[in-house]
């Protein structure tokens, strides 16, 4: 798939009645890019998500995601994949049966089915566990069994809302391993999560803050500009202090002007 | 564009879920049956064998003849015999005894005489559905009695005449000629349980996805609402369908209530009045956020169904406005066609009305709750 950028948004906006939920957001992710996408909660992380899967339509402001106008859900829904905070997968199916079933709503057949589950069930280090109850599964598995089910269909832009939320050390690292796995085969990752360590993995950072983009750029560029030797400084600061320092702004306008040529 | 395969991968994950889902097992095959057996025994208001106690003053041979008569008519079990008024108030008090008849002293000495002999019933009113058969069948003996006693006297005196009645009423019942409530309840049965049955699971399954956060992760695939709905709907058809199969064959050989009209159109008009119970539990599903709300919300369904359909009392006997409460409840139709078909074995012809009213409802509630449910989606 030929395309300049993964997603593309500018001025993307989301109104609730009076509340801003997600205030004039432009940035662009290149094709598989890991961008971490950052925020206290309640910051209209989730909310841009859902613009961005074609399940909300934004109050304001244009958008393209993987080509596509962020109006052409039907052809988004298609070609991203999506886990969220919650293991939202049925526990009383079998790892194989949700896999089966993934596989089935998105349209794979027969001999595609059983080769795409055997690969993911490697992928995803399931191997074993096959006719095993989802809920019977520990925290880990479940987040690599909902992976796994996540890229059934190949999706080239996988959405991550906060994947490792109450996941052990191991479990965490093992899933980063996945992660890049996946990103390494041109799957571009947007994830958003609490965890700093996992922040700085991200090819990309952004930080959001209520609803307004407050930073981005690569771990590097941002602590660099802060002045700070981590990301977990650099998000407190952002967000105690509505952070205004010349660097920083700097940075944020450089971006800015990048993406909407302002 | 629809998409059959995305509604195949529903109807798939949706059997397996109910076949590990004991309790909806239950709810699937236990349920019809406990519920034909609770209508077809315990709920029956034919009243017969009603306890009963007598003080007899008399002690004579006519006040024994009226005891027996009272004893054959197979209504009046007579349990006790009192010795005074006081013993008779002691035990219907207690709920011992249902009625009690009193026979006082000179019994038989007016009946010999030809005169009017007293005798007294007390019964108990509480529940005016054994009252009521109490005093019917009380009065009807004791005219009976009364008549041919007039008889035997008018004769003695030599006046023996052909006593033939003014009027002679000759009463045919039709449809139930033993009017066993048996007979009335299995057929209505059937449509109260494909009711239930159908709305609990449509509702539970629905709402058990919102619950488990599923619903979140299917509004991001490409599935249509539409799909998911009919996906959804598809085995619980099934279900219902087995259910309203297994009630007409525990009906028809065990409680032998027999369909006497077309099975084929009784069943195709479940699959009707199916696709209505359906509606419901989608509806309930796009209000109810977790499924004990979807509980509660179902039992403010049955409870009304049951009462104002005519499941159990006669809609005729009910004020307007509770009347015209329950032409909309679905059931009320579907009953009528049940009782048609199976007792009276009439067709289209006599039912088309309440065929017509179930489409009707079933449209309406079936796309009320598609549209609301496809919002609650997007």
């Amino acid at each position: 798939m030929v395309m300049e950028h993964a997603i593309e948004v500018q001025g993307l906006t989301k109104t609730f009645g009076d509340f801003t939920a997600v205030d004039n957001l432009s940035f662009r992710i290149k094709p598989g890019e890991i961008f971490g996408f950052l925020g206290p909660n309640g910051s209209g992380k989730s909310t841009t998500i859902r613009m961005l899967c074609g399940i909300l339509s934004p109050s304001g402001g244009q958008g393209k995601v993987l080509g596509y106008d962020l109006k052409d859900s039907e052809k988004i829904k298609q070609n991203i994949g999506y886990m969220s905070q919650k293991f939202s997968l049925y526990e009383d199916l079998t790892v194989e049966e949700n896999i089966d079933f993934y596989a089935g709503i998105y349209g794979l057949r027969g001999k595609e089915v059983r080769e795409r589950k055997e690969e993911l069930i490697q992928l995803a280090l399931l191997t074993g566990k096959e006719k095993a109850l989802a809920g019977t599964l520990s925290g880990g598995w479940k987040q690599r069994l909902a992976l796994a089910c996540a890229l059934v269909h190949r999706p080239h832009l996988l959405f991550l809302d906060e994947p490792t939320a109450g996941v052990d050390p191991v479990s965490r690292r093992v899933f980063w391993e996945l992660l890049y796995r996946v990103a390494a085969q041109g799957v571009t990752i947007l994830v958003t999560t609490h965890y700093m360590d996992e922040a700085e993995k991200c090819d990309v950072v952004g930080f959001i803050y209520q609803g307004k983009l407050m930073g981005f750029g690569t771990p590097g560029e941002l602590m660099g500009a802060m002045g700070l030797t981590n990301l977990e400084d650099v998000f407190i600061k952002v967000v105690e202090e509505d952070y205004q320092d010349e660097a920083w702004q700097e940075l944020l306008k450089s971006h800015r002007k990048e993406v909407t040529g302002e | 564009m629809i998409k059959w395969f995305r509604i195949r991968s529903i109807v798939v994950k949706e059997i397996i879920q109910i076949k590990r889902d004991i309790p909806s097992l239950a709810i699937i095959f236990i349920m019809p049956v406990f519920m034909l057996l609770l209508f077809g025994y315990a709920v029956t208001t034919d009243v017969d064998h009603i306890t009963t106690v007598v003080w007899d003053q008399d002690k004579s041979p006519q006040s024994r003849e009226i005891i027996q008569a009272f004893e054959q008519s197979g209504y009046f079990d007579i349990r006790y015999y009192a010795g005074d008024m006081k013993e008779i108030t002691w035990l219907i008090d207690g709920g011992e005894a249902k009625a009690g008849f009193i026979i006082p002293p000179g019994y038989a000495r007016d009946v010999l005489k030809g005169q009017s002999a007293g005798l007294q019933a007390i019964i108990d009113g509480s529940d005016p559905l054994i009252a009521r058969t109490a005093l019917s069948t009380a009065q009807m003996i004791g005219q009976v009695k009364g008549f041919a006693l007039k008889l035997e006297s008018l004769s003695r005196f030599g006046l023996g005449i052909k006593a033939e009645p003014g009027i002679d009423l000759r009463a045919r019942v039709w449809y139930n000629p033993d009017m066993e409530s048996v007979r009335f309840n299995v057929p209505g049965l059937i449509g109260l349980i494909m009711q239930n049955i159908t709305v609990m699971l449509t509702a539970f399954a629905l709402v058990k996805e919102r619950e488990r956060g599923t619903m979140e992760q299917l509004i991001i695939t490409p599935i249509k609402p539409f799909e998911l709905i009919i996906g959804k709907l598809i085995p619980y058809v099934g279900i219902g369908f087995m259910d309203v199969i297994v009630t007409l064959l525990i009906g028809s050989l065990w409680f032998e209530v027999p369909v006497n009209g077309s099975v084929l159109l009784l069943l195709a008009l479940s699959l009707v009045f199916l696709l209505v119970a359906l509606g419901l539990g989608l509806f309930i599903s796009t209000v109810a956020k977790t499924q004990l709300q979807a509980m509660q919300m179902t039992f403010m369904i049955i409870l009304p169904s049951v009462l104002l359909s005519g499941f159990m009392f006669p809609r005729e006997a009910m004020p307007l406005p509770v009347q015209a409460f329950g032409a909309v409840i679905p059931l009320t139709y579907f009953l009528e066609i049940l009782r048609g078909i199976i007792l009276k074995g009439i067709g289209l012809q006599e039912l088309w009305r309440n065929v017509l009213w179930l489409a009707i409802l079933g449209v309406g509630i079936l796309t009320l709750s598609a549209v609301r449910f496809k919002k609650k989606l997007d």
